[in-house]
């Protein structure tokens, strides 16, 4: 089974994340911020981690910057799940290592889309 | 709605689109035929079920838009796609001649996601085109849907579904929550009305035919007329693309299995031979 690693700070997103993707027969784990998120990183690498822009203590895309300089976070796919929906964020999360980009708000079948798109499915 | 009127919508949808609705069907008639009814000043769908064979053109096109399922989006089931990038733009290439036009026609286009995503690929491979154009012919039976491919303006839902961001980023343009395909896209695409029922010689010999999830809706004597129609259309050595749950068996035999892979053909050989000899 893979594995996903939810980054956002609204326990909502997490939970309705958090039922598309096990049903997709993912193992999931949570963060609430992009500090969390990087220290769970550190412990352990996730297959895929599906991050959130504005977060506090630490953002999405600067948590983004910190794995993809970090030994051995080249791997894990990152698809970012932001309200930030204009083409300079998009643009911006691209440079920065993402592999794909879910607009907000988001169903299954573009979890599901996005997720295939990256070769997770 | 009585079981007559269920009848005389049935039967309209069959003559004119192929179509075929059966009782199951009769939620989707009144969920679909209600603002119909409203729009033409028809006091009921049942009004509206009596008053179609003496109905203007308008209205049997409305009802027509309506009863058709415009259901698709970019890039839809992948393997169609997969399938265009590794085995036929390749075959093509190697089999025409510098200087020629590949010709490709999207049987039922709906929306336009499938003909647009089709020239995207085209233009992720241009460089292997070497002086070929290529020539997409997009059609459907339903001018709402057509007009919609034509305006090619999609929500922020649309292009999330099967579209990979690197080609939205590269093919689009954000207006407001809405993204509109790059003219240099939509350039590439040639939308016209087309009823798959109505003899098509018209669109001319084409070297691929996308003709996906059309098929199922069709009852088998429609079924094989179409494939019939798509055979005498198809080069013969070129393709022929349905869709997942769609299959030749039983229908027709002017077209053969294409290298083993699943929802691809070719017209058979023997098919082949006679319209060359003819």
């Amino acid at each position: 089974m893979q594995s996903c690693l939810i980054v956002d700070d609204s326990s909502v997103v997490r939970k309705v994340a958090r039922r598309i993707l096990e049903d997709m027969d993912m193992v999931i784990d949570e963060a609430e911020d992009g500090q969390e998120a990087f220290e769970k990183c550190q412990a352990e690498m996730p297959d895929v981690i599906l991050l959130d822009w504005n977060m506090p203590v630490m953002s999405g895309l600067e948590f983004l910057k910190r794995l993809r300089a970090y030994d051995g976070g080249q791997k894990p796919k990152v698809v970012f799940c932001t309200t930030e929906n204009d083409v300079g964020h998009i643009a911006m999360a691209m440079k920065a290592g993402a592999n794909e980009y879910i607009m907000k708000p988001f169903d299954r079948e573009i979890v599901e889309s996005k997720f295939q798109e990256v070769g997770l499915s | 709605m009585n079981e007559h009127e269920m009848k005389l919508i049935s039967d309209f949808a069959l003559k004119q689109s192929g179509i075929v609705l059966n009782e199951s069907k009769a939620y989707l008639i009144e969920s679909r035929l209600g603002s119909i009814a409203e729009k033409h000043r028809f006091n009921s769908i049942a009004a509206l079920a009596r008053g179609l064979a003496t109905a203007s053109m308008d209205l049997q096109r409305d009802v027509i838009d309506a009863l058709t399922t415009n259901e698709t989006f970019f890039f839809r089931d992948k393997t169609p796609f997969n399938l265009f990038e590794e085995v036929i733009l390749p075959t093509l290439i190697s089999t025409r001649p510098p200087g020629s036009r590949i010709r490709i026609w999207c049987a039922a286009t709906s929306t336009g996601q499938e003909p647009y995503s089709l020239a995207m690929l085209v233009l992720k491979h241009k460089h292997l085109l070497a002086g070929r154009s290529v020539d997409i012919l997009a059609t459907d039976i339903s001018a709402s849907a057509l007009e919609r491919a034509r305006e090619g303006l999609y929500s922020q839902f649309e292009v999330q579904r099967g579209l990979p961001v690197q080609m939205l980023m590269e093919h689009f343009v954000q207006e407001g929550s809405n993204w509109r395909i790059s003219r240099q896209v939509r350039d590439m695409v040639r939308f016209s009305e087309l009823n798959l029922m109505t003899p098509f010689p018209q669109v001319g010999v084409q070297d691929v035919v996308y003709c996906r999830n059309v098929l199922i809706y069709f009852n088998n004597e429609s079924k094989r007329k179409v494939l019939d129609g798509l055979a005498a259309v198809t080069k013969p050595d070129g393709y022929l693309v349905l869709g997942a749950a769609e299959t030749m068996i039983g229908h027709t035999e002017k077209f053969m299995r294409a290298d083993g892979q699943r929802g691809l053909y070719q017209p058979a050989p023997r098919e082949s031979a006679l319209r060359l000899r003819a």
